[in-house]
C-alpha cells in the first residue's frame, strides 16, 4: 500500500444488500418484514486466516460506519472514535479486523425511514416500520455472514452500541467472544425515555414536518431543539463550568432580550446547527423509539441475571463518574446480572468529569483497557482457552 | 513470568501461605486484589477461576492488563452482587482492617464462599507493644507506616481481638498461621506477640 494512504489511514465505505426476496428480508420484532435491506459497512485492517481477530464496533444515536479513518487526501474529519481505532491505537487495526456499520433505521448509508421503498417507488418517511436494537442487531448478524466471519473476537459499543453488544451477546450467544459494553445500559431508564419523548415532540411539532413527508423545507428548527436537549444531556454540569462558565459570547454585557447572550448558548445553537446537516429528522424518531424499547431482560420478564443465563462471552462494562444518562448504577445492574451467571466480566467505573461523552473523549484510561482486554481475549482464544 | 510473579509473591509471606493453601482448580473472590497479580498466578499455576474485588482505579487498569477479571468495588458496600455460596476461598490479605465494619464483611465473606482465608496486621506483635508503652505514641511500623490521624488502617487489631471476634460471629477458626521473623517459630510459639501477620482459614460452623 502507498505509505501515503497508510498514513492517512484511506478508507472506502462498502454497501451490502440483502432482502431481495420475501424469504430473504428481514423479520422485525413489529412483526412486519424489510426488504431489500442495505447496509452500510467499513472494515480496516485484515481478517487472520484462523478468523479469530473479527472486532465488531456499534456506533451510538448519532454515528455511523465511519468509525476511523479518512475518505479521501483532503478529507480533514476522520472517523467518529478515529483516536481510539486505527493502526497502532487501542483498538488495532495492524492486529485485529475491524467491522463498523450504519444501523438499520439510520440515515448514513444504510436502510432508513429516507430511503427508497421498493414496493411503493416512494421514499418510507413514517410508513418505514419501527425497529428495535434487536432489529439492529438481526441485520448486523447477516452482515456477519457475507463477511464470513463465525465469531467476532469482541464486539464493542458505548452508549446505543452497547445496547446492541448486550442484544449481540443474548441473541447470537456463540457468536460473541467478548463484549466490551461502555455507558450503557441493560433498559432505557424512564429518564432516558422522557428525553427522547421531549426530543420527538420536538421534530414533530415542526410545521415542516409535515408527518414525514418533508422535502425542500426539513424540519430543522425541531431536530436542532431536540439535539441542543440531547447534547446537554451527554455533558455535566462540572464540564459545562469548566468549559462556559457563565462566559457571555459576543458582548460583554446583558442584551436584556432573548438573543443569545451566554457561551453555552452560543454553543448549544452551533451544534444544534452542525446536527442538522448530518442527520434525518426521521431516523432520530426511529432510532430514539429503538432505544426507548430497549430491554433485554425482556424476552426472560424483566429477569435479568435470566436473560443473561446463556451467554458466553467474556465482558469489560465501563461506566463514568460524571454519566447521568446512562449512570453507573446501571452498568452495576449488568455486571451483578453477569456475575449471577458466573460470567467473566470485568468492571470500572472511570473518574471523568466529562458525562455520558466521556467515552468518546477518555480515550487514554478507556483506550488501555480496551487494548488490554481485546490482546487477553485474542490470546485466549488462540491457545484455546477460555478463563 | 511466573518465576516473576512468585518473586514479586515472595514480599507479602502473608500471600504466599494463603497461595500454599489454595488447591487447583478452586474458584476464588480476592477483596482488595491490588494489580491483580497473585490472581493472575493462581489461574496461570493452579487453574483457580478467580474474580478480584478492587476499588482503585489504576489498580483494576492493571488486573485488566494482567488478564484478572476484575470489578470496581467498594467492600463497605458489601458484597451484594455476590451470589451465596459462588465461591470455595474468599481472600482478603491484610484489608481487614482497613474496612468500616470487619465484623459485617467476614459475614458476607462467608455467605459467599465455604472458606475465608485472611491475613492481617497483628497489633500485639512486640514492636508495637513497645512503642505504645515506651514512647506512649500509636506505633509505626514498617506494616503500619502511616500516622494515626491519616491512615486507611482504622480497625486494628489483636490475633486474640480477632479470635474472639470470630467467637461472637459464630466463625468456626479452621486453622491459624502465625507469620513472624525468620522461621516463624517465635510466632508460632506465642502468636499474639511474635507474629507481625497471622493468616486464618475460617469458615462457618
Amino acid at each position: 500500500m502507498d505509505s501515503k494512504i497508510k498514513d492517512k489511514n484511506l478508507v472506502i465505505p462498502q454497501d451490502f444488500l440483502f432482502g431481495e426476496t420475501e424469504e430473504d428480508a428481514l423479520p422485525l420484532d413489529c412483526g412486519r418484514k424489510l426488504s431489500n435491506v442495505n447496509i452500510r459497512y467499513e472494515t480496516y485492517g485484515e481478517l487472520d486466516a484462523t478468523g479469530s481477530n473479527a472486532v465488531l464496533i456499534l456506533h451510538a444515536l448519532s454515528g455511523n460506519a465511519h468509525v476511523s479513518g479518512y475518505y479521501s487526501e483532503d478529507d480533514h474529519k476522520p472517523g467518529w472514535w478515529h483516536e481510539m481505532v486505527g493502526p497502532g491505537r487501542p483498538i488495532d487495526t495492524d492486529k485485529y479486523f475491524v467491522v463498523c456499520s450504519n444501523v438499520i433505521g439510520g440515515c448514513s448509508g444504510s436502510t432508513g425511514p429516507r430511503s427508497l421503498n421498493m414496493a411503493t417507488g416512494k421514499l418510507y418517511n413514517m410508513d418505514f416500520p419501527v425497529i428495535t436494537i434487536a432489529d439492529m442487531v438481526r441485520a448486523q448478524f447477516r452482515l456477519m455472514k457475507h463477511l464470513k466471519i463465525e465469531k467476532w473476537l469482541s464486539i464493542i459499543g458505548g452508549s446505543m452500541g452497547g445496547m446492541q453488544a448486550l442484544e449481540w451477546a443474548t441473541a447470537y450467544p456463540e457468536h460473541v467472544h467478548s463484549v466490551i459494553a461502555i455507558a450503557c445500559t441493560a433498559r432505557l431508564s424512564p429518564q432516558g425515555i422522557a428525553f427522547d419523548w421531549v426530543g420527538r415532540e420536538a421534530i414533530m411539532t415542526d410545521i415542516n414536518w409535515q408527518n414525514g413527508e418533508y422535502y425542500e423545507k426539513v424540519p430543522e428548527n425541531g431536530l436542532s431543539t431536540a439535539r441542543m436537549l440531547a447534547h446537554i444531556t451527554y455533558l455535566s454540569d462540572e464540564s459545562m463550568s469548566r468549559k462556559f462558565g457563565r462566559g457571555l459570547q459576543e458582548k460583554d454585557q446583558y442584551s436584556f432580550d432573548f438573543s443569545r447572550n451566554f457561551a453555552v448558548e452560543s454553543y448549544l445553537q452551533y451544534q444544534g446547527a452542525r446536527f442538522v446537516e448530518r442527520f434525518d429528522a426521521n431516523s432520530y424518531l426511529y432510532i430514539t423509539r429503538a432505544m426507548d424499547y430497549f430491554d433485554v431482560s425482556e424476552r426472560a420478564g424483566g429477569n435479568l441475571s435470566a436473560a443473561f443465563a446463556g451467554v458466553k462471552s467474556s465482558f469489560l462494562v465501563v461506566s463514568f463518574t460524571s454519566d447521568w444518562l446512562f449512570p453507573s448504577a446501571q452498568s452495576r445492574e449488568i455486571v451483578s446480572a453477569l456475575v449471577n451467571n458466573d460470567i467473566e466480566v470485568s468492571f470500572c467505573e472511570i473518574e471523568s468529569s466529562y458525562g455520558h461523552d466521556a467515552f468518546l473523549l477518555e480515550i487514554d484510561t478507556l483506550g488501555k483497557m480496551v487494548a488490554d482486554f481485546i490482546r487477553n481475549r485474542h490470546q485466549e482464544w488462540k491457545h484455546g482457552r477460555k478463563t | 513470568m511466573v518465576e516473576k510473579l512468585k518473586q514479586e509473591l515472595a514480599k507479602r509471606p502473608d500471600l504466599l501461605a494463603i497461595y500454599k493453601l489454595i488447591p487447583h482448580n478452586a474458584r476464588v473472590l480476592d477483596l482488595g486484589c491490588g494489580n491483580g497479580i497473585f490472581l493472575r498466578l493462581l489461574k496461570k499455576e493452579k487453574d483457580a477461576k478467580c474474580l478480584g474485588l478492587e476499588l482503585d482505579q489504576e489498580s483494576i487498569i492493571e488486573c485488566i492488563d494482567n488478564g484478572v477479571p476484575v470489578i470496581h468495588s467498594d467492600l463497605d458496600q458489601g458484597l451484594k452482587f455476590v451470589n451465596n455460596n459462588s465461591f470455595d476461598y474468599v481472600v482478603l490479605s491484610e484489608t481487614l482492617q482497613a474496612v468500616h465494619r470487619p465484623d459485617l464483611l467476614i459475614n458476607e465473606m462467608l455467605r459467599v464462599g465455604k472458606q475465608g482465608l485472611i491475613s492481617f496486621i497483628n497489633f500485639g506483635y512486640l514492636p508495637s507493644r513497645i512503642q505504645l508503652l515506651l514512647k506512649g505514641t500509636m506505633p509505626e511500623t514498617k506494616t503500619l507506616p502511616n500516622p494515626w490521624y491519616n491512615t486507611p488502617n482504622i480497625h486494628l487489631a489483636t490475633i486474640i481481638d480477632f479470635r474472639n471476634l470470630c467467637h461472637m460471629l459464630g466463625v468456626k477458626i479452621v486453622k491459624e498461621i502465625p507469620l513472624g521473623r525468620g522461621d516463624h517459630s517465635f510466632a508460632k510459639a506465642m502468636p499474639n506477640l511474635f507474629a507481625s501477620t497471622c493468616v486464618f482459614v475460617i469458615a462457618r460452623r
